[in-house]
């Protein structure tokens, strides 16, 4: 699948809203923890990743969850990930 | 039969417990309070004293206290000594506020050093502590600060901009709210304080004042099926029962690094994440950042731990990337791993045994109990499945309630009853805050009863067998349907809800709510996330419910109540039992 960096952040986005829907992207800093600033759970995380997967066909292994700190971190790690796949 | 695992005859580190029935046959609690120093001149009892001052007369003064790991690798360290004095400090900053004894401070921060500071720092001015969960949001936050009426809130600039900012209206009672930044560059809100420019100008030393061991220390809010959360009100007495018990049942020993994953915004994390380690003299490990496998096995491994103490959610999620990770690693200094927050199933126990070469030693209490009260000790056989044995000093029974009030105990083995402990341990809870009525209900004669429903096994050993009420157990935390109820009943389109611990392999269980519409409201998937968005707002996500399903109506019983029992069942496709009572809908 091919997508351009804009498309991946939204689908980012809208797997995060599907859990987490009362979530406002527009006050995160991308450079910040993203969990902690929306309330994102280990469960909510997990299923914001099923999303995802869904969405964009990337499957993240747990042992890379460390890599998805934040939004920008997340977003760089997913592009390198669709790029391997 | 469920299958044993059996304990060597030797060990590397002699267990402190090493045999059971004469352990239990020697132990008094007055032998457990001598062990202790007890403040200097016969002052009193003090936790902060037991923590951290009476160390500084002896060789752990410079031996590292805390060893705190920061989100971003970074890493800073106390020692004893210091850790005595950024918390005089603490006590000294509350004394200039003018912060009362028996005041109550609200905690709402994430892993940061300057809350181990304030907890201790507050004891030792002997405010009573009141946690809270930084997942927590606005409504239970709200909910538990009026009960406690916390005069002061210790909290970070992100979380008081999200959570408490727009809550001081309905917070009167609080005056002195002190905040930490999370990021250098933030601005101190109006109407709080820069904790850490407080802290820098107050003087580092400190004389707690007499403190007597039955004054109020800690509050821990519970949750019960139906009214508000129950602030469960722990004495400085409590002090002897965390210390002992962190010796008999999680094996502390003085050259242990000890890891409690454990939030202290839960009970966990205030009696064995900060006082009862401190108590005995040995290393900490708080680590900020939220679970990550790999992060954790690392941790595990860099920092040496010897003792570790987690929860069954974060043990079956390490079990679903497999052991393989664990196995990568070496673990060369663990030597004991304990968990507690919910039944641990039988194969976590053998997985620990495959991924780190120990089993995982299941436990059991709750914030009512103060500390471990059943457990799986270090040196005994272990029955994959089952909490354990109860501890010296404690008297664990199974009982069956009775029509006429009172309760039987059950003494054939392996039938189902009510976990009952009797009175008078250290960290029982010596009431809830405001309400009389619901402590007393919690006591038949010298019983309190523990609302668990267990059976104890011909050897001893105590198996959980569920709730004897309809309170969820999720990640290990306790939550009320009826507060999640009520936050739903805010909303135009919801006539009522009713709210269930659905199962769930990693979480144990996950909140589920079944929502009935008012006429005219069609159940959408567009009206479903905005009910998700509308209580996840108000509850934030430690309480709120994963999953949301529209029904006709709720089933009831004649006289209103929700049946929420019936609501599991069906969703579980279970018998559906008794439904005598259940209202005919109209």
């Amino acid at each position: 699948m091919t997508l351009t960096p804009d498309q991946l952040r939204q689908a980012l986005v809208e797997s995060i809203l599907d859990v987490a829907p009362e979530a406002d992207m527009g006050t995160v800093r991308p450079d910040r923890p993203l969990r902690a600033q929306l309330d994102i759970d280990s469960f909510d995380f997990l299923r914001v990743l099923e999303g995802l997967h869904a969405r964009t066909g990337i499957d993240v292994p747990e042992a890379d969850y460390g890599k998805m700190e934040t939004l920008e971190s997340s977003l760089a790690y997913l592009a390198t990930r669709l790029a391997g796949s | 039969m469920a299958a044993w695992i059996r304990k060597p005859d030797e060990f590397e580190v002699a267990p402190n417990l090493r045999d059971y029935a004469s352990a239990r046959a020697a132990f008094s609690w007055e032998r457990a309070r001598a062990s202790l120093s007890g403040l200097p001149e016969g002052r009193g009892l003090n936790i902060a004293h037991e923590a951290v001052d009476r160390h500084l007369g002896g060789p752990r003064a410079d031996h590292c206290a805390i060893r705190w790991l920061g989100r971003e690798g970074e890493v800073r360290a106390f020692t004893y000594r210091e850790l005595a004095a950024a918390t005089n400090r603490f006590a000294n900053v509350l004394a200039a506020l003018g912060v009362a004894a028996g005041e109550r401070m609200f905690v709402l921060s994430g892993r940061i050093p300057e809350l181990y500071v304030g907890v201790i720092g507050a004891l030792k001015h002997r405010c009573v502590v009141s946690p809270l969960f930084s997942a927590f949001g606005p409504e239970p936050i709200a909910t538990r600060m009026e009960i406690g009426e916390g005069s002061v809130l210790l909290t970070t600039t992100t979380l008081y901009a999200r959570k408490i900012a727009a809550l001081r209206p309905r917070l009167p009672t609080l005056r002195h709210v002190l905040v930490v930044r999370d990021d250098p560059a933030d601005t101190i809100p109006d109407g709080a304080l820069d904790l850490v420019a407080l802290l820098a100008e107050a003087a580092p030393a400190y004389e707690i004042a007499p403190t007597s061991p039955e004054e109020l220390a800690l509050l821990h809010f519970t949750s019960g099926t139906t009214g508000r959360p129950k602030g469960a009100m722990h004495v400085h007495e409590a002090v002897v029962a965390h210390h002992a018990t962190a010796g008999s049942a999680l094996d502390l020993h003085t050259d242990d690094v000890f890891w409690c994953t454990a939030d202290p915004g839960w009970v966990t994390g205030m009696s064995y994440g900060i006082i009862a380690p401190l108590t005995h003299g040995i290393t900490l490990i708080v680590d900020e950042a939220d679970f990550d496998a790999e992060r954790w096995y690392g941790i595990l491994e860099r920092e040496r731990v010897s003792v570790w103490y987690t929860a069954p959610t974060a043990v079956r999620m390490m079990m679903k990337g497999g052991s393989g990770a664990a196995k990568a690693r070496r673990f060369s200094a663990l030597r004991f791993i304990a968990s507690v927050g919910e039944p641990l199933n039988p194969q976590a126990v053998w997985w620990g045994m495959e991924a780190f070469g120990l089993p995982i030693h299941d436990n059991w209490w709750q914030s009512e109990t103060g500390g471990i009260m059943v457990a799986n000790f270090a040196a005994m056989d272990i029955r994959p499945g089952s909490m354990g044995r109860p501890l010296p000093g404690i008297d664990a029974a199974v009982v069956a309630r009775r029509e006429d009030g009172g309760v039987t105990e059950i003494t054939e083995p392996d039938r189902e009853g009510e976990l009952a402990l009797r009175r008078g341990w250290p960290s029982m809870f010596r009431g809830y805050l405001h309400e009389d009525e619901r402590y007393r209900k919690c006591f038949v004669g010298d019983w309190y009863l523990t609302g668990d429903l267990v059976r104890c096994d011909a050897d001893g050993y105590f198996w959980f067998v569920g709730r004897a009420d309809d309170v969820i157990k999720s990640s290990g935390h306790l939550i009320g349907p009826f507060e999640v109820e009520s936050a739903f009943l805010g909303h135009p389109a919801v006539a009522e809800a009713g709210v269930i611990g659905k199962p769930d392999p990693v979480a144990g269980e996950l909140v589920k709510a079944f929502v009935a519409l008012k006429p005219g409201f069609e159940g959408t998937d567009a009206l479903r996330r905005e009910l998700l968005a509308f209580v996840r707002r108000q509850l934030g996500t430690a309480v709120s419910p994963k999953e949301i399903a529209f029904v006709a109506h709720l089933p009831k019983t004649r006289s209103g109540k929700i049946m929420r029992r019936l609501l599991k069942a069906r969703e579980l496709g279970l018998p559906e039992g008794d439904t005598s009572t259940l209202e005919t809908p109209s």
